[in-house]
Order: C-alpha cells, then structure tokens, then sequence
C-alpha cells in the first residue's frame, strides 16, 4: 500500500466531515502510515476461501411487527437542538446537492 | 464492616432484611464520592437528588410490604456512554457536553427494575476509544492504587469507582477489553458478556459489532448479580439473542472447577507480558490444578492477527458511527456564524468537538472503507475474524474455558503512552480476541506485582456460556484469597 | 437542435431508478408512524431521529412489501440479503448515512412488459432493494424557496425512515425515438403494479413514487454505451417522459457541437421543462459502503418466497384485458378509463351494482370534472364506488334524474351524508305530478312567445332553451325528457 500523504488525509478528512488543522493534517498522515503499517498484517493470512464475519452471531430475519410505538413529542425531538425554528432543526446554507 | 466496604449482595440482603434503609445506604457512597473523586475523578456527574429519591422510593416500598427488585437500594455507576432519560450523557466528550437524553438505556431501564440506585455518570475515554481513560475531555480518571497512574480504559471511571469503593457495582462497555483490562489495572471484578446478551439499546455505539456492556464489582458473586439483572433478550436490538440469561448467579454461588478442562492459549502467554504478570497467571494456574482443574495447552494460531484485524474493524464502525455528531440535531455547533455553510459549520463543529484518538479512529476507518481499499483491508479484516472464530471453536472443543492474562502489563503513569496509539493498542492484545468472536471475558484480580499493583487474570467462555467462567472465577478467587485494598 | 434530429443522429440508452414509499403502518426500523403531513418533528423517535444509542430494528411488513414487489416484477428473491451503510453527510439524514441495501439486496434480476404504440417493450429489472428515505428541508430566505440562494434550512425527520424500495432498471436499448415515451409507459406500468399489490400509494405529487432517469447517447445501437446523466427529481408521468425527451435533445446538441457529455447528476425543472447541472461524479461521494453491523440479514426461505407469491394480485394488464372484455368498452374507452385513474373505482361501482357504461358515466363524466377543478385526486373526491352506484340506482328507478343527480354529489362533498341522505335532507324528487308539469311547461311558453313560435315554424333545436325555463322552475326536480315531450307536444311540433 502507498504510504499516506497530506493530500490523502485531506481528502478522507473531507470524506468525514473534519476541518483538520495543517498540523493535523501532517501528524495524521504520519501516524495513519505507522497504524496503517501494523494492521497490514491481516494480508498475511490465507483466506481467500474465507467467509468475511460481519455480524459475531449469526441470527438472521430479525422483523418486528408493522405497529405503532409512541415516539417523541417534537418539543422532546428539538430540545437538544443546537437551533430551531419553526419547529424545526434550522441548519446553514446548504451549499452540496445531493 | 462500613456500608461502603460491604458487597453488593450483602447491601441488596441488608436492605431486604431492614437492616439497612437505601437511603443510608445511598447517602454513604454518596458522601465516599464526595470525599475522594476530587482526587480520583471517577465521576462525570453525581446524580445525589436523584439517588436518593430512587432511595426514598425503595425504602418506600419495603414498608408498603411491596416486592423488593434484586437491586433495590444498591447504588450503581453507570459508565457515561449509556444514556440515562433526564440526566446527562457526555460520552467524555465535549461533542456532548450538557446533551440529556430523552430516554434510557435498556440497561438503564433493567436497573430502575431491579431496584438499583443510578448515582451517577463514569468517566471514560471518549466515546470509548482509549485503554487509559486519558482521552476524556474531562480530564483523566485516576488509579487509587497509585493515583499517578492510569486506571486502564475505556471504562476506566467505572472501575475505579468501584475499586475504590465508590459505589459497589457499576456498568462498563467492552469493546476490545474496555471492561475487563482496567478492571485488571484496578483490582476488580470485571466482565465482558457473550456478545447480544446484554442490549445495546442506548449504549451510544463506537464499534456496533464489537460493543458489549457489562459489570464491575468486586467479588464474582455481586459481577454476577449485576450480570443476571442487565441481561436478557430486548426486541429494540436487532443483534440481542432470543435466549435464557446463563445460570451466572448460581455459578458464583457455587465455585468449583473439578473436573473442568481449563485451556491456556499459548500465544497469549508469552512474549510482550511483563513477567510478573505471566509469574502471577503461572501461580494461578497453579491455584486452579490444585483446586481439581485439568490445564490444557491450546494453540489459537490467528490471534496474533486479532489486534491488526480489530483496528480495521472497529475503526470503520467508528468512522460510521460517529457521523451521527453533525450538529444538527444534538451536541456541540461551532462556526455557525451566517456565513459559513451547514457543511463548513459540520466539520468545525467535528473538529472542535472530537479529540486527538477519535478523529485518528475516525480518518482510519474511513480509510478502510473507502473504495479501492476495502477488499484489502476492512474484507480481509472480516475474513480473519471467522478465523478467529474458527480458533475459538477449536480450542473450546478441549477445553470449557480459557484463560489467560488480561493485559499485558500493570497499569502505567499517566501521559505514558499518549502520543504512542500502537503501544497503547497493545494494551488489549488478550482481551480483543473475545470481542472479536462475540464469545465472554471476565478479568479477576490474583495478585500484585512488586510496586503493589494489581494483576488480572482473564477467563472466556463459549459464547452464552458465560456461567462457565463464573464457576471458575469464584473457584479462583476462593483460592486466591484476594483481599488487598487500595 | 430538435428531437427528431437527435434520435437521428444517436441511439438513446436509458436506465431508470424508481424510489417507491411503502404504505406501511409504521417507518422502515421503528415504530413511528409514516402518515403525510404531519406537524414538523411529530412523527419522530430516538430511532429515526438517530439520537446517540438508538439502534433500529426491521419492519416485516415492509420486507415482505419489497419481496412481493420483486415477485411481481419476475425477480429471484435472494435467499440472503443483508442492509448495507451508505456513508456520506447530509442534514436531512440523522444518522449520516442511510441504512439500504448494496451487493446483495433482496430481489434481482426480473422484468416488467410495457406497451406504446402496440408494441411491447421488455424492461430488464436489474434489482429491487430496501432503503430508508431521509427527512425534507425547507430553504428559507432568497427568493426562490430552493437551496441556492437560501439563507438557512429548517429540516424536519418526520419523513426520515419512511421504508423505500429502490427499483433499478438494466439499460434500456433498442426504443430509439421511442425513447421518451417508453419511460413513461414503464414509470406508469410499474406504478399499476404496486397500486395493484397494495404496497403504496404510488401518488407521484406527494413524493410517494420518485423517479432519477438516467440517459445516454451512442452514435449506433452498436456502438458502446456513452456518458450518462442522471436526472433526478422527475415527478410525474408526464416529467419522466418530458425529461428524457430534453435529455436526448440536449446531449445530442452537446455531442454534434463537438462536446462531451459529462457524468453528472441533473436536476429537472418541471416549469422550464429543462434540466440543470447539479454534482459532477468527480466531485461525487465515496458511501464507503458496509455490511451494517445492527441489522441481522434476511434470509428467505423457498417456503416463505411461494408464500408471498400466492398473494401475488392479478397482473395489471391482464386486469385490465379481462374488465374491458367484461364491461364490452372500446379500446379508447378503455384507455380513458385508465388515464382518469378510475380502473378500481369504475370496478368497484360495477360491483356494487351499477352497469358499467353508468359508472364509467360518472367516474369520466362529472366528477372527473369535479377532480380537474379541485386538484383533489379522484379517489380522494369524497364520494365512493358505493354512493355512485345508489346514485345510478336512483336514476334508473325514476327517482332521479341526472340534474338531481349532481345535486347529490353536490350534498355528497358538502358532508351532508349518503346519496339517499342528501335526497332526503334536500326534498330531492322528480316532479311526476303531469298536472304541475303542464303547467310550468305553458308559464315557459307564455314566458318565451319568440322562442314558442321558432319551434312551431319547425326549429325544434329551439327548444332547448324552454326545457331549461321549466327546469330551473322546477329546481331540476322534473324529468327533462318528458318535459321536452310534453312541449313538443303542446306547440304541435313533430319529433
């Protein structure tokens, strides 16, 4: 695997929503590469025939039945809200589409 | 003997019998709290109006001669991570300061069932990514056998609260060994369930295939009753098993290891363990052939890609996890200045509100994720877990629990090993292997080293047979005659 | 340059992605109720709300829903399906990513027959998933309620976790100028069969049914697929088709001016008819899809698969065939019933009594009428299946007549009651009494000598205008065919 550039960590920081610092950025691309150099590990082993586990029990068809359960008022649903409005969560400008 | 150094099952005995009110019961640890967590900082907030009139409430009760829960009166910390309606749930991180849920916990609400006092809120390493409890954003919580040091983590208020007699029992969540290594680190019973034992409804998630919640106490007995009171199947988890809770209150009543086939995993034993901790798991192995034990050697060949295949894992559930901190409908909003666009005040908001370990979690698991890396890292990460698995299955063919030592080492002076993730990874190496099977771990205190601190030893169990290390471990702590104090 | 110069030059490729809401009681992963309409932030749970610690849990209803609906598209039902993440950041998605459905979703590879023009067209079904819709914004501030240019969002979850089936096409080939028209006619044809099964309610207006179109352009029908749009926000029948129609036109002018076409998501404008450039791909989130951790997987069993499929309702086409063999209407009667949306009701009316051409009467007639007027969909109207067919029963036994009969429906949507309510409550009753009749019939004379004397020179037209003076005299309540008989009669005039 290459080794990991400021660029690269920038990019994933945008994938996840931080506004890394430019030392952050440096020390991230740094220690990504020292983590991303132990977990490399797992390629050694021979699995190619292996089920991936996804789930460490495997139950299956989990369903509940299609019945109301009372939820929230909206005034418990806002009351963390850093702002409302209109009984509403009011956020900034959107500025992506999607 | 004083209320705080009395056990759980003795306080929730003493309480039946009128021996004790739950509101002396509850003012005692209250006031313990008040005198030592300056210097401890187990707490991240003390819900004294509120214990007391849960308190009140079973004191209440008893005198209307209505039936007592196994709990009543018997005060319990609930790490911060689990939400409790109406009191605040931070995750130790500033992301949630101040944040109050609107509802409880499964586990929350299998405790105010049973009777228990929710005294307050642990510290923990932030959104539980840590083994040291040096990544709250309320500052660390603090070892009481040597206040210099780390308490072990993520778990880490949980454990010294009851280690340092805080509150009798408290709650912790297991995702590599987040209970069982400081309760190691701690002197303290501490126990990781079989994974969908315990629901995680309201256990904010950092690694959703991995998390588990589970007790800590200080005998196997009181792990125990807290295990059968948290326990139990709860149709708002997708992944909590449709089975009877083990017989684990019966099995600490009734320690006894005759017969059973004790398996030492042998590439858990060596390298990278500080000698008296591999001298103190020798004398305990001892300990339990004498007591009618049949040790086994037994070879888990992949667990020594368990760590490298867990910090792909966990960190891409992480990654997902936490996208939910947006500060939009909850938490920490930063930059929202009328110029700046949703996705700017987002990503200050995530840089402002998240610390050094979960954005390093965070960007690794995004990593592993994205496209062109998958199949190499978070696919093959998955496949080595079903080897793992494959392991554990093997090994439990021979033998009905395992053992081995929980961490590697004692616990370290604080700041140690901060800007050193690996190292610090390394904590979990015995403990992580269990999560990664969904199979139990429970860490029981069997010696001190030579600073006087405590050891660990750690059993597992085929998963839902989590009664098995119960039987071993009060067997164990019988013959170990634990009675240090901090 | 124009449509027919486009498909001349270039053979269109399609590839449609419908989002259907299911009409379950409850959301996707909780039990928060999926009414439209409801006060901002009402219909909400920790779950849907993605609070910290919420975990969800699948709704089985909506699992059969998805399994029924890729039975009756002639899809395998896989015997595992698993619900995937799809990561990216959105605000009107409260956990950050959308719990769907991504290498193995629950039905696959089927197939949907459509008609235009006579000919049939095979539309390749590539997959049916289940997935859960986000919550809605409002833009607040500029000028034009849209999000460029707004000052701030206010963002409500009620809509947040509503279960959605995607329904993806394979590439459509082989349509040419056909092209616009085919989309239509599949958006339709699907849209009748999940009306048919039950599973939603297919309203297009209120966002229940979505269509992205997706159109590509290659120099020949054998040359390699080009670069596609994805057009999203296609809402009606008639967009999807005005939609793909503009696409062509566009990216051929794009391609005969020497350009390229770039992959991008295109929003439509349903007042311009055009389509504008939204997200480049290259721009374009990674979801960093992975199998999600708090769902278990489905696992379909053969048994459960027969199961659903013995529910399966008749195929809307052959419905369609059977009724109009029964009801003895003409092709492009029949095509008016449909396009009005009265197939259910007209059946319903038949059922509860009437004769067909009476329903069909009433259904196309007035209060298809009424339905234009009010944008009120006709099913919605107020009045039922039921209450036509005592209205025709009325008619039929002399007790009304067809100006009484509006009335009625008149009574009808004011809440006055039933068809027999409504005629009891306002007196409703045909004059028979000849005596009253003839009477009003030469006060209608007497009152118009001009238009008397036409209809006796022989302009018996004429007497249109008499009938209606002796209808209004009477307040509707006489029946007008005698009433034209019994003036014919009295100004000598020969019928």
């Amino acid at each position: 695997m290459p080794a990991i550039s400021r660029d690269d960590v920038a990019h994933l920081a945008r994938l996840a929503r931080l506004e890394l610092t430019e030392d952050e950025l440096a020390h991230h691309a740094q220690q990504l590469d020292v983590i991303l150099g132990a977990v490399q590990r797992v390629a050694e082993v021979a699995a190619d025939d292996v089920e991936p586990m996804s789930h460490p029990v495997a139950i299956t068809n989990v369903f509940r039945a299609d019945v109301r359960v009372p939820g929230l008022t909206a005034q418990e649903a806002l009351a963390g809200a850093p702002a409302v409005e209109d009984e509403r969560f009011r956020v900034p400008r959107i500025l992506d589409e999607e | 003997m004083s209320i705080t150094s009395t056990t759980a099952v003795e306080l929730a005995a003493g309480i039946a019998s009128g021996q004790y009110s739950a509101r002396e019961v509850t003012t005692a640890f209250l006031d313990r709290i008040e005198q030592t967590d300056d210097r401890l900082n187990a707490f991240l907030a003390v819900d004294r109006a509120g214990a007391l009139a849960a308190a009140d409430e079973v004191d209440r009760a008893r005198a209307a001669g209505e039936a007592l829960g196994p709990l009543a009166g018997v005060p319990v910390g609930v790490k911060d991570v689990i939400t409790t309606a109406g009191l605040a749930t931070t995750c130790g991180s500033r992301m949630l300061e101040g944040w109050i849920p609107p509802y409880d916990a499964t586990v929350t609400a299998n405790l105010r069932r049973a009777g228990a006092i929710i005294i307050g809120k642990t510290n923990m390493d932030e959104f539980a990514m840590g083994s040291s409890t040096e990544n709250s954003a309320f500052g660390p919580s603090r070892n009481p056998w040597n206040t210099d040091l780390i308490p072990g983590g993520s778990s880490g208020g949980s454990a010294v609260a009851v280690a340092a007699r805080q509150v009798p029992l408290s709650i912790g969540t297991d995702t590599g060994g987040s209970i069982r290594q400081p309760a190691a680190m701690t002197g303290v019973v501490g126990v990781k369930p079989t994974y969908g034992a315990v629901s995680r409804y309201g256990l904010v998630a950092m690694a959703s295939s991995l998390d588990q919640a589970g007790p800590f106490a200080t005998t196997v007995a009181d792990a125990a009753l807290l295990h059968s009171v948290i326990a139990g199947h709860d149709p708002r988890d997708s992944t909590s098993l449709e089975a009877p809770v083990p017989p684990v209150v019966a099995a600490a009543t009734a320690g006894d290891v005759t017969g059973m086939r004790i398996g030492v995993v042998k590439e858990l034993t060596g390298e990278g363990f500080q000698p008296e901790v591999r001298e103190h798991f020798r004398r305990s192995l001892d300990l339990l052939s004498d007591a009618g034990a049949q040790i086994v050697e037994v070879s888990c060949p992949h667990f020594e890609y368990a760590l490298a295949a867990y910090y792909l894992i966990m960190p891409s559930e992480c990654s997902s996890n936490l996208a939910k901190f947006d500060a939009v409908r909850y938490g920490l909003r930063v930059g929202d200045d009328g110029q700046n666009s949703v996705e700017q005040v987002m990503a200050l908001s995530r840089e402002a509100g998240f610390g050094p370990e979960v954005k390093r979690r965070i960007m690794l698991g995004t990593y592993a994720l994205s496209s062109g890396y998958y199949d190499a890292y978070y696919g093959q990460a998955q496949k080595v877990r079903t080897l793992i698995a494959r392991d554990f299955a093997q090994a439990f063919e021979v033998a009905d629990v395992l053992a081995t030592p929980t961490a590697p080492t004692t616990a370290f002076p604080i700041g140690e090993k901060v800007d050193d993730p690996l190292s610090m990874y390394l904590q979990d190496i015995a403990t992580i292997p269990a999560n990664l099977a969904g199979v139990p771990g429970m860490s029981l205190p069997v010696g001190l080293d030579g600073e006087g601190l405590p050891v660990g030893l750690q059993f597992m169990a085929p998963a839902m047979a989590d009664h098995r290390m119960y039987k071993a471990g009060a067997a164990l702590e019988a013959a170990v005659g634990w009675e240090a104090r901090p | 340059m124009n449509f027919e110069q486009a498909i001349a030059r270039f053979d269109p490729v399609l590839g449609l992605e419908v989002h259907v809401e299911l009409n379950t009681v409850t959301k996707m992963f909780c039990g928060c109720p999926t009414t439209f309409g409801g006060e901002p932030n009402s219909q909400v749970c920790p779950v849907c709300l993605g609070l910290p610690g919420s975990l969800p849990v699948v709704n089985g209803t909506a699992v059969e829903s998805a399994a029924r609906i890729g039975l009756a598209l002639n899809c395998s039902i896989a015997p595992r399906s698993v619900f995937a993440r799809k990561n990216y950041f959105y605000p009107d998605m409260p956990k950050n990513y959308q719990i769907s459905q991504y290498d193995e979703p629950i039905a696959v590879d089927g197939y949907l027959d459509v008609e235009v023009d006579g000919q049939t067209y095979r539309i390749g079904i590539e997959r049916a998933h289940m997935e859960e819709d986000t919550g809605k914004s409002l833009h607040m501030g500029g000028d034009t309620g849209r999000i460029h240019g707004a000052d701030y969002s206010l963002v409500d979850y009620n809509r947040a976790g509503i279960p959605l089936i995607e329904i993806v096409t394979k590439p459509i080939t082989g349509t040419g100028a056909k092209a616009p028209e085919v989309a239509r006619a599949y958006v339709t044809a699907l849209r009748d069969v999940l009306r048919a099964l039950h599973v939603s309610d297919v309203r297009m207006e209120q966002g229940s049914l979505r269509c992205d179109a997706n159109v590509s352009l290659r120099p020949s029908a054998d040359a390699p697929f080009g670069t596609r749009s994805e057009t999203k926000n296609v809402n009606s029948l008639r967009s999807v088709e005005r939609a793909v129609r503009y696409e062509i036109e566009r990216q051929a002018q794009v391609l005969t001016g020497g350009g390229t076409v770039v992959q991008e998501t295109r929003h439509w404008h349903e007042d311009t008819g055009q389509t504008t450039s939204g997200r480049t791909k290259e721009e374009a989130e990674d979801y960093r899809y992975f199998p999600e951790p708090d769902l278990a997987p489905v696992a379909a069993s053969a048994e459960w698969v027969e199961q659903l499929r013995a529910t399966l309702p008749e195929p809307p086409a052959q419905r369609r065939a059977r009724l109009q063999q029964d009801w003895g209407f003409t092709d492009l009667e029949m095509r008016d019933v449909v396009n009005a949306e009265a197939l259910d009701l007209i059946e319903e009316t038949v059922s509860a009594g009437a004769s067909p051409a009476g329903a069909k009467k009433w259904w196309l007639g007035e209060l298809s009428r009424r339905s234009n007027d009010t944008g009120v969909a006709l099913v919605d109207l107020g009045v039922d299946a039921a209450g036509v067919a005592r209205i025709e029963e009325l008619i039929a036994d002399g007790g009304l007549n067809d100006t009484l009969a509006r009335q009625v429906i008149d009574g009808i949507l004011a809440g006055e009651g039933s068809a027999d309510e409504v005629v009891a409550r306002r007196g409703l009753v045909l004059v028979s009494d000849e005596g009253a009749l003839t009477a009003a019939v030469d006060d209608a004379i007497a009152a118009n000598p001009d238009v008397a004397e036409k209809v006796r020179g022989g302009k018996v037209a004429a007497v249109g205008a008499l009938v209606g003076a002796v209808m209004k005299a009477t307040r509707g309540q006489a029946d007008a065919g005698r009433v034209r008989e019994l003036l014919l009669e009295r100004l000598g005039a020969v019928q």
